[in-house]
């Protein structure tokens, strides 16, 4: 794996003299002159203070943005979810849909004819994701007060891949998940799992500014906001 | 090169986009005669300074948000050997490598060697300034490396042989009409053609691109990437977009190479809560991008499975080493001072000659490079403070144009031959050292009102002075000078 060693002189940076040291004495040589910077004050609104919202009041706001960003968005109730899924997936047309393995909303086995759930095991090639005409995923966290939904390959959302390359992603997200802002969902979230935060459909404003919907990830985000 | 500081290496020349190759007024002058290009200008930095200022106006804690962005960075400046020390052992412990580049050659060599260990003879690159800023892409041609840039505006500048003219929107010069022709010229020279019926609708041209992509996206082995911020405390690494290209590119190919400057660390996890709120307010005037992902090393079954970190200094730590200079470190890459400075807004991003164009680019591609290679972009500014109150970490750039004009003068001051400013000066400081000489030299000035023409302003002064009036009008000099009417009273 680390054949490219040889040709990367300066790469791993441990020989004396080698890169790292001497960016390193460059560093220490060029701050060497200062007193220390004052510490970070957090005067703004963080997890432990946050302003604003709960409730009802917060999944409102949350379905508000998601709307602003254009992507779909369903109410549901819990006991309902599987109902509304099924709901969502015929009418989008959805024959074949990619789920992660793991955890699928009560009742979501007695889908309606016709509706091929696919799961992840073994590992869907990209070929096979490309093929397929979507996918469902819960999530670990959204933010309300930004449209935001956050996936960490947590029960549920499966591999990154999964929520990429198929063009119709539905997301179902309880309220026990919903947050108000930023602070609040980085608190909640372990670091070192791989994040995928999406808000809204894949766009671009690279022509003109113009925003356009569907570039490379999916073209349609669908949300179903169960609480 | 310069070597004001401390004997600290800047940027090589030879290498990457940072110098231009005409100093700013006169490619400026250039850039102002194109009606096509300034129209467009015009009409996309109008768009997105509204949008900026809608979405950053509904959020109450704005400015402590800027407060605690701007102290985070300077933590960082301060403690950075600390800091890139602690990234190193996170990445290396979650199954990353971490490699050390002195400057872009260095970077270029590890990068195109890894690409090579990894049997690949093409690679698919998300949009990144500091592969750029190093010509990265310029560096795997040479070796025989294919780089294909997949973001929207990368792609059409690749596409159209042009050089990116905005941070964030790179094809900001380019209008419809013009990205359909390229479209159709072009995409079947390297891939799957344009559909024959193109339309010059944003629609269908990304549709274009979506298709053009998607196949190098299924067969690429290896992706490079830039990154936005790294978290020194547990090796996460984040990268935020729109398109979804970033994610194509950093999930799929077996290997990622990563390029970053060593500035974009964040000391931890929480403070990415201060940023992720600062950076899609700020650069897309959008309340969170599309697409933001964050990976950390190697994530089994999940992603890559090997995964490279380029740490760059490239002049950073010249920039580093000027107390008065090294704030522009802090620049998170939103360009939001492009949007509002009245000067790109016209010039566009070309003028400026580095990739890093704008107010930001004034100050720091001269930095970067040493002064002497970047001497006009200091001036490249009417100090009129916009940049400043949009800029999300608080860097004042205006103060630090004022200073870099001071280390543009004092870079000269060494040469044998004073320049025509040098020569203005001295003449002024012996003109102001004595009450007498001040006197006649106010009275000679009289003389000047010769020149003025019918607008009854000097507009055209010879050389040198010409320098000065090439670009502005002076006023002519009274008849009577303020000493002459006070003496006759």
């Amino acid at each position: 794996m680390r054949a490219g060693a040889d040709e990367t002189s300066g790469g791993y940076g441990e020989a004396p003299g080698g890169a790292k040291e001497e960016i390193l004495a460059r560093i220490r040589t060029a701050t060497g002159d200062g007193p220390a910077p004052p510490p970070v004050a957090r005067d703004y609104r963080t997890a432990e203070q946050p302003a604003g919202l709960d409730g009802e009041a917060l999944l409102e706001l949350l379905v508000d943005r998601l709307v602003d960003y254009r992507a779909l968005v369903r109410r549901s109730t819990t006991a309902m979810v599987a109902a509304t899924v099924v709901a969502a997936l015929t009418e989008r047309g959805v024959r074949r849909v990619a789920v992660a393995d793991g955890i699928l909303p009560q009742g979501l086995d007695r889908l309606e004819p016709g509706i091929e759930l696919v799961g992840d095991d073994p590992p869907l090639t990209p070929a096979q994701l490309d093929g397929l005409d979507g996918v469902l995923t819960g999530c670990a966290v959204a933010i309300a007060e930004t449209g935001t939904i956050v996936l960490d390959a947590g029960p549920g959302q499966g591999r990154r891949v999964l929520s990429l390359v198929p063009d119709y992603h539905l997301v179902v997200v309880t309220a026990a998940q919903v947050v108000g802002g930023v602070p609040q969902a980085v608190a909640r979230l372990d670091p070192t799992r791989p994040q995928t935060w999406i808000s809204g459909p894949s766009a671009t404003s690279d022509i003109e500014l113009d925003r356009v919907e569907g570039v490379h990830g999916p073209r349609t985000l669908e949300v179903i906001v169960c609480s | 090169m310069s070597q004001v500081f401390l004997g600290m290496p800047t940027a090589p020349p030879g290498v990457g986009h940072l110098r231009g190759r005409r100093p700013f007024p006169e490619a400026a002058r250039t850039a102002l005669g194109d009606a096509q290009l300034r129209r467009n200008l015009a009409k996309a930095t109008g768009t997105i300074r509204a949008k900026r200022a809608a979405v950053v106006g509904e959020v109450p804690d704005w400015a402590e948000l800027r407060t605690a962005g701007a102290a985070i960075k300077d933590q960082v400046l301060a403690g950075l050997d600390g800091y890139l020390v602690q990234l190193e052992e996170q990445v290396t412990a979650r199954g990353g490598v971490v490699h050390w580049a002195r400057d872009a050659t260095e970077a270029n060599r590890i990068v195109t060697g890894l690409v090579r260990a990894a049997g690949a003879d093409e690679v698919v690159k998300v949009k990144s300034m500091a592969t750029q800023e190093i010509g990265l892409n310029e560096a795997l041609a040479a070796a025989g490396i294919a780089a294909w840039e997949t973001d929207l505006a990368e792609l059409i500048v690749q596409l159209g042989h042009d050089s990116p003219s905005h941070i964030l929107v790179p094809a900001i010069h380019r209008n419809r009409a013009e990205i359909r022709e390229i479209f159709l010229r072009e995409m079947g020279k390297v891939g799957l053609p344009a559909p024959a019926d193109l339309t010059d609708q944003p629609r269908a041209l990304a549709e274009a691109a979506r298709l053009h992509l998607r196949r190098k996206f299924l067969e690429a082995r290896v992706a490079v990437s830039g990154a936005n911020f790294a978290v020194a405390e547990t090796g996460t690494l984040a990268v935020v977009e729109s398109e979804g290209n970033g994610r194509m590119c950093l999930t799929l190919p077996r290997t990622l190479i990563t390029v970053m400057g060593i500035e974009k660390l964040v000391p931890t996890w929480r403070d990415l809560e201060v940023f992720l709120q600062l950076l899609p307010r700020s650069s897309t005037g959008e309340r969170m991008n599309p697409y933001t992902s964050m990976w950390t090393g190697v994530h089994e079954g999940d992603g890559p499975s090997e995964f490279h970190l380029v740490l760059l200094d490239n002049g950073r730590t010249a920039t580093l080493a000027d107390p008065q200079g090294r704030a522009a470190l802090r620049c998170i890459r939103c360009s939001a001072c492009l949007n509002v400075c009245p000067v790109y807004e016209r010039t566009g991003g070309h003028a400026y000659g580095s990739v890093y164009p704008g107010p930001i680019g004034a100050v720091l591609s001269p930095q970067l490079t040493g002064v002497e290679d970047n001497a006009s972009l200091p001036y490249a500014s009417t100090l009129c403070g916009a940049c400043y109150d949009v800029c999300p970490v608080a860097i004042d750039i205006p103060q630090m144009l004022v200073h870099l004009r001071s280390r543009v003068v004092d870079a000269k001051r060494d040469h044998k031959l004073p320049t025509p400013e040098q020569a203005v000066m001295a003449a002024a400081a012996y003109a102001m050292d004595s009450p007498a000489r001040w006197t006649a030299a106010l009275r000679a000035a009289r003389l000047g009102r010769l020149l003025g023409g019918r607008r009854r302003k000097l507009t055209n002064l010879p050389p040198p002075l010409s320098a000065w009036t090439g670009t502005r009008d002076a006023p002519l000099p009274p008849r009577q000078s303020f000493r002459d009417w006070w003496a006759k009273r």
